[in-house]
């Protein structure tokens, strides 16, 4: 305990470049994966091709990925740009199927008589189907978060700053507090982050909150 | 006025929707489309907002070609009622009323002031705006569904089997306040429906489309039911069946309708009994 209280800046330091690494991924991974959803929706020969793909590139294993990965698109080992790439890839392989669920999960009535009504094809998208598509699209982003999150660590290894260094410099030199720091660390941020995006969501979709008090 | 002049609907694959209609719908006239599922008749109606583009032939508004027509500026001039009524489930009752004003560029608050008078106008409950549609009723949701098609105040009123999907006691309802609506709005209405009894109340005209939206009669309810066209009508409006097949019996001194079955349909009244004169004394 006495560790975690001397290196209290340290701490501070690798919880937040580990925050600084989760945050680009996970926000390529949303942004890529709505129009790479609606591609794959379009064509269902594309919408398995695209599941099934995702599905392989989800299991290629962490870490020989952050060491390949430099040699295929010339990074150095320990650029922090290696791990923000490999992780944006895992939270697509997630995230897009995600996202075709999301938008298959807007009814095809509320998109034709919003169209009836008037919304040009642009407008559409962004004020109806998008938000609609918000709840299951928020489940995708909860488990890409927590996911990017836990993945960061394996940087730790490469000498990539982060709370997984944490750990691996405990392991190195048997300091146990070291050790439980960093894993307590990257599950705490992991389960605020889920929190936060639970209460985002209910700020920007009131809706999805008031549906158990149905009237007769 | 809407016209439709030879109108084809081919889909691709070959399916055959629509083979060639023409129809003139004056203006402020209700008239309701009626069919089984398959007829066309959601195709028609659909065509008239180029929710649907025919493969030939023209459909026209006031003796314009919809077809060289923005779509949705189109859209956006005629009212849409549909079934299960729509409603954008995201938005509240209130936002949904104004969808089209707000689309048409009308200020946020005249649209509001707007939406809460249609309210009262359908009958809902100032309460009920900030509602979300999940929390209403399937009654509440479809007059909010008309109130919505209503709050650009349009010509032209599209309703699609707008109240299929609710019981029949409220359905009932929803019908007499449509024609009490229509009765001051003058609206030009394109009604459609499976039930020929809505078509009947509802239509000052009604069309009778076989499958594959070949006209099999178009009329009045009165010429249709007085006159059908073929068999194929009279069986469509019941005519060969108990319920419509009425005649009188005179119990305790009063003239009773009764159908084919002999289950009693309500009583003849001195102003009816007068105008069909011997009828009352012909008992079956």
């Amino acid at each position: 305990m006495s560790w975690v209280l001397e290196n209290l800046d340290l701490i501070a330091a690798r919880t937040g470049s580990h925050l600084l690494q989760a945050l680009p991924p996970i926000l390529v991974a949303l942004a890529l994966s709505l129009p790479l959803a609606k591609l794959a929706n379009s064509q269902g020969w594309l919408r398995t091709g695209v599941t099934t793909t995702s599905g392989l590139l989800y299991a290629i294993p962490s870490l020989p990925l952050f060491v390949l990965l430099p040699g295929i698109i010339g990074t150095s080992v320990r650029s922090p740009l290696n791990i923000a790439i490999a992780l944006s890839l895992y939270g697509l392989a997630l995230m897009v199927p995600a996202a075709s669920d999301a938008f298959r999960s807007v009814s095809r009535d509320v998109l034709s008589s919003a169209t009836a009504q008037g919304y040009a094809p642009t407008a559409r998208f962004f004020q109806v189907e998008l938000p609609l598509a918000g709840p299951v699209l928020l489940a995708g982003v909860r488990v890409v978060a927590v996911s990017t999150i836990s993945l960061v660590t394996v940087g730790g290894v490469l000498g990539v700053p982060s709370l997984g260094m944490l750990f691996v410099d405990g392991f190195r030199r048997g300091i146990i507090a070291e050790i439980a720091a960093g894993v307590v660390l990257t599950a705490v941020l992991a389960v605020l982050t889920d929190a936060l995006l639970v209460l985002l969501g209910r700020a920007l979709m009131p809706w999805t909150r008031q549906r158990s008090v149905r009237r007769p | 006025m809407i016209g439709f002049e030879n109108v084809r609907k081919e889909y691709p694959g070959g399916t055959l929707a629509v083979e060639d209609f023409s129809l003139e719908i004056a203006s402020h006239e209700s008239v309701v489309l009626v069919g089984t599922s398959g007829s066309g008749k959601t195709t028609l109606m659909r065509m008239i907002n180029r929710m649907v583009d025919p493969t030939s032939g023209r459909i026209t508004i006031d003796g314009d070609d919809v077809a060289s027509l923005d779509p949705v500026r189109l859209r956006r001039s005629v009212g849409y009622v549909m079934q299960a009524s729509g409603l954008l489930p995201h938005r509240t009752v209130l936002d949904n009323i104004t969808t089209v004003p707000v689309l048409r560029g009308i200020s946020k608050r005249d649209a509001r002031t707007r939406a809460h008078e249609l309210m009262e106008t359908v009958g809902l409950e100032a309460a009920l705006a900030v509602r979300y549609p999940a929390q209403l009723s399937g009654g509440q949701q479809q007059r909010v569904g008309v109130a919505r098609g209503l709050a650009a105040d349009p010509n032209i009123l599209l309703m699609d089997e707008p109240f299929g999907a609710v019981d029949p006691i409220v359905r009932g309802e929803l019908q007499q306040e449509l024609m009490h609506l229509q009765r001051d709005l003058k609206k030009t209405i394109v009604f459609v429906t499976h039930d020929i009894d809505e078509a009947f109340l509802i239509g000052d005209r009604v069309v009778i489309l076989r499958p594959g939206c070949v006209v099999a009669q178009i009329g009045t309810p009165q010429e249709i039911l007085a006159d059908p066209a073929d068999d194929f009508v009279a069986s469509f409006v019941g005519a060969d069946r108990g319920t419509r097949s009425l005649h009188v019996e005179r119990v305790d001194g009063r003239d009773i309708v009764v159908d084919a079955d002999g289950r009693a349909a309500g009583v003849l009244t001195a102003h009816a009994a007068a105008r069909s004169g011997p009828a009352g004394e012909t008992p079956s």
